[in-house]
Parts: C-alpha cells; structure tokens; sequence
C-alpha cells in the first residue's frame, strides 16, 4: 500500500528539481497563510459575499487585475529564469528540458492569463461608467467568465507542481505537442487550461459587445461614444470571432492526443501544418485584440492631459474597426517559411503592410492632440509618452518582418523576438499601466505618490530597451530564439549580458509598483479623492465619486456631446444640477453559482488531463446540475429604494466636504 | 443588466403559424438526409451536396423561424454579426484551403 502511494506520488508530482521543491513549499505555506489568516481574522463571510459571489462589475475588475498582478509576477519570475540562463555562455544552470517547459509557461501566461485578465478587468472597471450605465448587460455571466478564467489559469499553474509542465512553445505546435513526443500530461494542461478560461474571454467579449450596443446613457450615440469603449468595441468583434478558432484548434489537438484522432499528425492522413494556420488565425487577431484597447486608453490619456478634444475622433474609429477586421486577414506572416509558395505570401505580405496604415493613423492622432495643448506629466500621461516611441519602433520592426523573403532571415530569431516584446510591453503593457494609474482614484479613492510611479516608469523604460534593443541585434547575428544556451565562439555574450541587465531592471520596476500600491494602501486617508475628479478629465466616469457607489449613477445622465463630462463643466454656470427624481434602481443579486460551477469545470479539466473518468463524470454532472439550479433560479435580483440611494448619495457628500 | 422590458417592445416574437412552418421545415430537412444515408440512396459527390445542402437549409430555417433574425428592430446588430460571421467563415476556409493547396509537393 505505502510503496503505491510513494509511486503514484513520484509520478504524480514533478520530482527532483530544487527550484520546484521551493515552489512547493512556497506555494503550501502561502495557503497555509491564507486560510489561517482568513479565520482567525473571521474574513470566510466577507470574502464569499462582498468578492467571491459579487456581479458588481467594479469589484470584478479588481479582482481581474489582482489576479493578472500574480501572474504578472509567476510570468516575470520565469522572464529571469531564462535570462539567468541566458546572462552568460555554456552556463549549466537550467537543464534544456526545464528550459523548455519556463518559456512555454512564460509565453501562455503572460498572454492569456496576464494580458487577457487585466484588460478584461480594465473593460469591467471602466466600460460601463463611461457609458453611464448601471452593470454591464450580462452581471452574472460576467461573474462566470471570470471565474472561468480563474480555474483555468489555476489549473494551468499547477501543472509545474503536479504532472510536469508544458513544453511545446506558447502555441503548442504539432507533432511535438502530440502524444508522440509529449506523452506526459503536461500539454494536457495547456489544452484545458487554455479552453476553460477560453470560454470565459469567449463570454466577457459577448457581454461588453452587448453592454456598448445596448445599454449607453440616454442620448450617447455611438458616434459620441468614449474612445475606450469604441477600442473595447472592436476588441470585442475580434475576440467573438477569433476564440472560437482556438476553442476549435484546440479540441481537435486533444483529439488526437486523447482519442487517437489524426487531424495533426504525420500519419493517418493528418498535416501538422493545418494546426500552425489554425492556431494563427487566432493567434494575429489575438495580438490586436489586447492591443486595441491599449490604444483606447492612450487616446483618452492624451485627450485628458493635454486638456484637448481627441484629434481625429472619427479617423480614430475607423482605424480601430479596420484593424479589428483586417487582423483577420494577415495570418500568414507568422509562417512565410512553411512553404505555401509565393502567391500566397505575396498577399499575405500586403495585407500585413496595410496594417500598419490605420496604426500610424493613430499615432498621428495621438501627436496632433498634444500639439499646443497644454500637457501636464503625471504618471499616466508619462506612460503614453513612452508608449509612442516605443511603439513606433516595433511596428516597423513589424513591416520589416512582413516583407516575405527577409522574414526567412528574421523569422524565429531574437529579431522576432525583440519585435513582438517591443510591441507587447511597449504595447500592451504600458498601456494597461496607464490605464491603471489613470483609473487608479476612481477604482480605489485614493491618488497613489507620484514619485515612486515616476521611478518605476524609468526603470521600466529603461529596462526595456536595455533588455530588447540588443536582441534585435543578436537576431541579425544568428541567435535563434528558444535556444538554451550558446558557446563562447559566437560572440554573443555581451549583447546576452545587457539584455539581462535590462531584464533585472524591469523586475525593480515591478517591485517600485509594488511598493507604490502598499504605500498608496497605507496612506489612503491622506489621500483620498474627495473630488471624483483628480485628473479634470473629460468623461462620464469623472462625474460621479471615487469610488463609485453599488448603483455607478444614482440618476442616470443624459448626454448630448462628445467629451460631455468636460463640456459640462466648461458651462458650469448654465448647467444647475437640476434636482432630478430618484427612482428605485433594479439591481443584480449576487450568486454563488459562478463560483461553484467554474470549480466544477476546474474538477472536470482535471480529470480530462489525467485521464480519470471519475473526475470527469463528477465535473460535468456538477456543471449540468449548476446550469439547471441556475435555470430555475428566480430570484436574482432586487431594487435598492429611494431612500437607500439618498442615505448612500449623502454618505459620500458629506466624505467629500 | 439589460432592461427587463425589453419583452415587451413591439419585436415580434413569432406566431402559431410561423413555428408551426418552422416544425415540419426543420423536420423534413432532418428527415432527408437521414434517409439517404440509412438507405444508402446516393453515393459519392452527390450524397454529400444533398447532406450539405439539407444542412444549410437547416441553417436558414432556424435563423428565420426561430431566432426571429428578419423580424429584428434597427440597427440590425444580429444580421450584421451573421454577415460578418458569414465572411469570416469564408475567409477561414478558402484562406486555408489557398495556403495549404498551394505549392502542396507532397499527397
Ligand atoms: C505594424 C504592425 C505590425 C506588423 C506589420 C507586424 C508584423 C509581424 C510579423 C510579420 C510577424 C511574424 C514574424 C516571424 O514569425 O518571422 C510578427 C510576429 C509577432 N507579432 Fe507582430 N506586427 C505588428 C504589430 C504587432 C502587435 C501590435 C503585436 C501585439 C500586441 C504583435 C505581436 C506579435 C507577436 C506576439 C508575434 C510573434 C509570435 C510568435 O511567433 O510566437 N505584433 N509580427
Ligand atoms: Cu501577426
């Protein structure tokens, strides 16, 4: 009996390594922690009903971007890794194989269980204030979809502790994602890892798509609409049409892995290459689809701080609406090497060139808003600054490797991987920053110190180009990406060397924001946004306090213009608030099945990853049975009475006074 | 949440009649394809255009009756996703199609 058990754990959980007998001991005392914190100070009660069961969309955001927080650090924390190996020649100090499977979990989290989650928790956050909405359209499945990604990303995190980690690259290509090549469970992992939270993003594209067609303020026509939104509106279109691909690709891929199907095989009549131009038309839609409302925030950044209208608003829509449907038509660029002849990446070069039309529309866009403003430098501002630069740069690195025939030189060298971190943390996550200190007061109610902010942007800049500008070079130099080390002889090891210097430098700038967060906790009451206003910004969000109340807006507003906020205070003296009737507001209840249900999905991709039926039968018997408890479930909502919304209103005022 | 009444606006929600249709289309276009494979009436190119054609027929009838897709209030958001879906769909398979014939040197 006890000699079974040993076996089966040795099997079980990843052995042998001291890194991850650290992570293990870690990971236990840390829920150690948790759950003895969380009793001794009686928080079960709170946690469940104000976080773990909410639908209120604001405290779903935060919990979005915690989470994305984590994994920003799990995803950071294998960025070094590699870079420590990297740093110098013929170093010994990750073997090829545990290499292999930190740069696949690199890539899958900070993409979808990074990237994904914080601009979800952006979009819940601040959609539906800019909208001067109440909820998004769909609070409960809003609820779902975050817990969906949670198990998901859980269930993919686990997978380095129990049965071993992926290993086949962030996009699992076949033959070596199959059962061929990769009989352990670790693809299994990535598979329903990925398709669980997938579902979730599949729903949340759904809901926001809904929420900005059907649920603006009275008088916001679409053509008035917050330029955030309009980016969240086309990131929407991308993702409803694009993650289906992938939930497809992906079933397929385990398919074949667990049923023995042929779809990506050599044999059987399968072609692993129908899986590469599968998984890349989701793949190209997927990088606009984060990227979009990078722009979004940017353009309301901009607008804010240089206390101007957007330039261009309407060039500014259509670029964003034909990048989201253009990004359908380039997937090709990212396999000009597989051989599908000339015609086919002739056209597949145009398109991606065209591309980049409508992003420098924006650019120019964003550079004629702050002409003759007068721009003022606080954190989200400096953010956008940096952005611009930054960005220019990897989209031309991007046109370079569109042009087919040099991208047989580029293709899968450090240039392309110094081309698409330039886009995506010049990108995407200095974009998500900014939009995090610009919403910062608004989602918490307090202002964060400037000062340490402006040290972890420097760090951050600095770091970035210290750690990526030198992998342009080391691509054209010959060093192919996803290689585990290189010798003496090859001359690479200053440029190596830098590069790991800029890495270290980002990690401080990780840690300058941590601290800024703690400290920003631990000073709140000093400063406290008891304007609702802090940047005199010119949107709906800014009319109503910090934080906003349970309802968002206690009468809904009436808009007539673009930027109405704004043009409501420039006309302060004719504009009275109008002493306008409260109603009672109808108000989502919270549940618990969201919560329940994502657990039994989480039980149901484990059984499906290790291939024990029990599991599996247990999991979708409780989904089933959620889906049916909900559906019977009348009780889901309630109205807060006039005399609640006045005592909360007034409660607020008199903090604010 | 979106508004509760939304019910009650004048979009229609189909009558006896157009279910009814919309019953015995859906019935007969299950029933065709499954007679001819069980009886094995066609083989080859041309079971495959009656089961695709019976399948797309299926489509339309379901979007007509039964998601209500002609009797939708403007903007058309839901006919304009269809189409939108409809090219993308085209794009996905005669894009794949395109790259993975092309120049194919292998089969
Ligand atoms: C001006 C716009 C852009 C152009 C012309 C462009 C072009 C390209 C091309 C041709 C490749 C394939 C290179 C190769 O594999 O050899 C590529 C890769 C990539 N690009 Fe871009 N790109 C642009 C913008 C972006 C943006 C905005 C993002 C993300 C936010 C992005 C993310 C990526 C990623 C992640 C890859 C590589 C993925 C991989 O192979 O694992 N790109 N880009
Ligand atoms: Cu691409």
């Amino acid at each position: 009996m006890w000699e079974k058990i040993k076996e089966f754990a040795s099997e079980f959980f990843v052995t042998g390594d001291p890194l991850i007998y650290g992570a293990d001991v870690t990971i236990v005392l840390t829920l150690i922690a948790i759950v003895s914190g969380l009793t001794y100070f009686k928080k079960w009660k709170w946690l469940w009903r104000e976080w773990l069961t909410t639908v209120d969309h604001k405290k779903i955001g935060i919990m979005y971007i915690l989470a994305a927080f984590l994994m920003l650090f799990r995803g950071g924390v294998d960025a070094l890794l590699m870079r420590a190996q990297l740093a110098m020649p013929e170093l010994n100090f990750l073997p090829p194989d545990h290499y292999n499977q930190i740069f696949t979990t690199h890539g899958v989290i900070m993409i979808l269980f990074m990237a994904m989650p914080f601009m979800f928790g952006l979009f819940n956050i601040m959609v539906p204030l800019q909208l001067g909405a109440r909820d998004v359209a769909y609070p409960f499945l809003n609820s779902l979809s975050f817990w969906l990604f949670f198990s998901g990303a859980m269930l993919f995190n686990l997978s380095f502790v129990i049965g071993g980690s992926p290993d086949a690259g962030w996009l699992a290509y076949p033959p070596y994602s199959g059962t061929m090549y990769n009989p352990g469970v670790g693809q299994d992992f990535y598979i329903w890892g990925i398709q669980i939270s997938g579902l979730g993003s599949l729903m949340t594209g759904i809901n926001f798509l809904v929420t900005i067609l059907k649920m603006r303020a009275p008088g916001m026509k679409l053509m008035k609409m917050p330029m955030f939104s309009w980016s969240v509106l086309s990131s929407c279109i991308a993702i409803i049409f694009s993650f289906p691909i992938l939930t497809a690709t992906l079933a397929l891929l385990f398919l074949d892995r667990y049923a023995g199907a042929h779809f990506f095989t050599l044999d059987g009549g399968g072609n692993p290459m129908m899986y590469i131009n599968l998984i890349w038309m989701w793949g190209h839609p997927e990088v606009y689809i984060i990227v979009l409302p990078a722009f979004g925030i940017f353009s309301e950044i901009v607008s804010t701080f240089s206390k101007k209208k957007l330039f261009g608003y309407k060039s500014m829509v259509w670029a964003m609406m034909i990048i989201s449907v253009l990004s359908f038509l380039v997937w090709a660029h990212h396999f000009f090497t597989m051989g599908s002849g000339a015609d086919v990446n002739a056209f597949f070069a145009l398109t991606t060139m065209l591309i980049a039309i409508p992003t420098g529309v924006k650019v120019f866009n964003w550079l004629f808003t702050m002409f003759r403003g007068r721009i003022t430098f606080e954190t989200p501002m400096l953010w956008t600054i940096g952005f611009i630069p930054c960005f220019i740069v990897g989209g031309l690195t991007g046109v370079l490797l569109s042009v087919a025939p040099a991208d047989f030189q580029f293709h899968n060298s450090y240039f392309l991987v110094a081309h698409f971190h330039q886009v995506i943390i010049g990108g995407v996550v200095f974009g998500y920053f900014a939009g995090l200190y610009y919403w910062w007061p608004k989602m918490f109610g307090f202002t964060l110190n400037e000062r340490i902010g402006k040290w972890a942007f420097w760090f951050w800049n600095i770091g970035f180009y210290c750690c990526f500008m030198p992998q342009y070079v080391l691509g054209l130099m010959g060093m192919t990406r996803r290689v585990v080390t290189y010798s003496w002889d090859k001359g690479w090891w200053e440029l190596n060397l830098v590069s790991t210097i800029g890495a270290v430098l980002m990690a401080i700038a990780f840690l300058f924001q941590v601290w800024q967060i703690v400290d920003g906790f631990k000073h709140q009451a000093k400063n406290r946004d008891t304007t609702g206003d802090p940047w005199n910004g010119r949107t709906l969000e800014w009319s109503i306090p910090s934080p906003a109340p349970v309802y968002n807006f206690a009468v809904l507003p009436n808009v007539s213009r673009q930027d109405e906020w704004w043009e409501q205070k420039q006309s302060a003296g004719a504009h009275q608030t109008i002493k306008q009737k409260l109603e009672p507001i109808h108000m989502p209840k919270n549940s618990g099945v969201p919560i329940v249900m994502s657990a039994f999905w989480f039980i149901a991709g484990f059984g499906f990853i290790f291939d024990w039926t029990g599991f599996i039968y247990t999991g979708l018997a409780g989904v089933v049975g959620c889906l049916l408890y909900h559906s019977f479930n009348y009780d889901t909502d309630y109205y807060i009475p006039v005399d609640e919304i006045e005592r909360t209103e007034a409660a607020i005022r008199k903090v604010n006074i | 949440m979106v508004p509760s009444n939304s019910h009650q606006t004048p979009e229609g929600h189909g009558s006896f009649k157009s279910y009814t249709i919309g019953f015995f289309c859906s019935i007969i276009l299950t029933l065709i394809p499954i007679t001819v494979v069980m009886n094995d009436w066609l083989e080859g190119t041309w079971n495959s255009v009656v089961l695709m054609t019976a399948a797309v027929l299926q489509l339309m009838v379901q979007l007509l009756f039964f998601m209500h897709l002609r009797e939708e209030n403007k903007p058309r958001y839901n006919l304009i996703s269809l189409v939108l879906g409809l090219v993308i769909l085209l794009v996905i398979v005669a894009g794949s199609m395109w790259i993975m014939l092309y120049n194919m040197v292998a089969v």
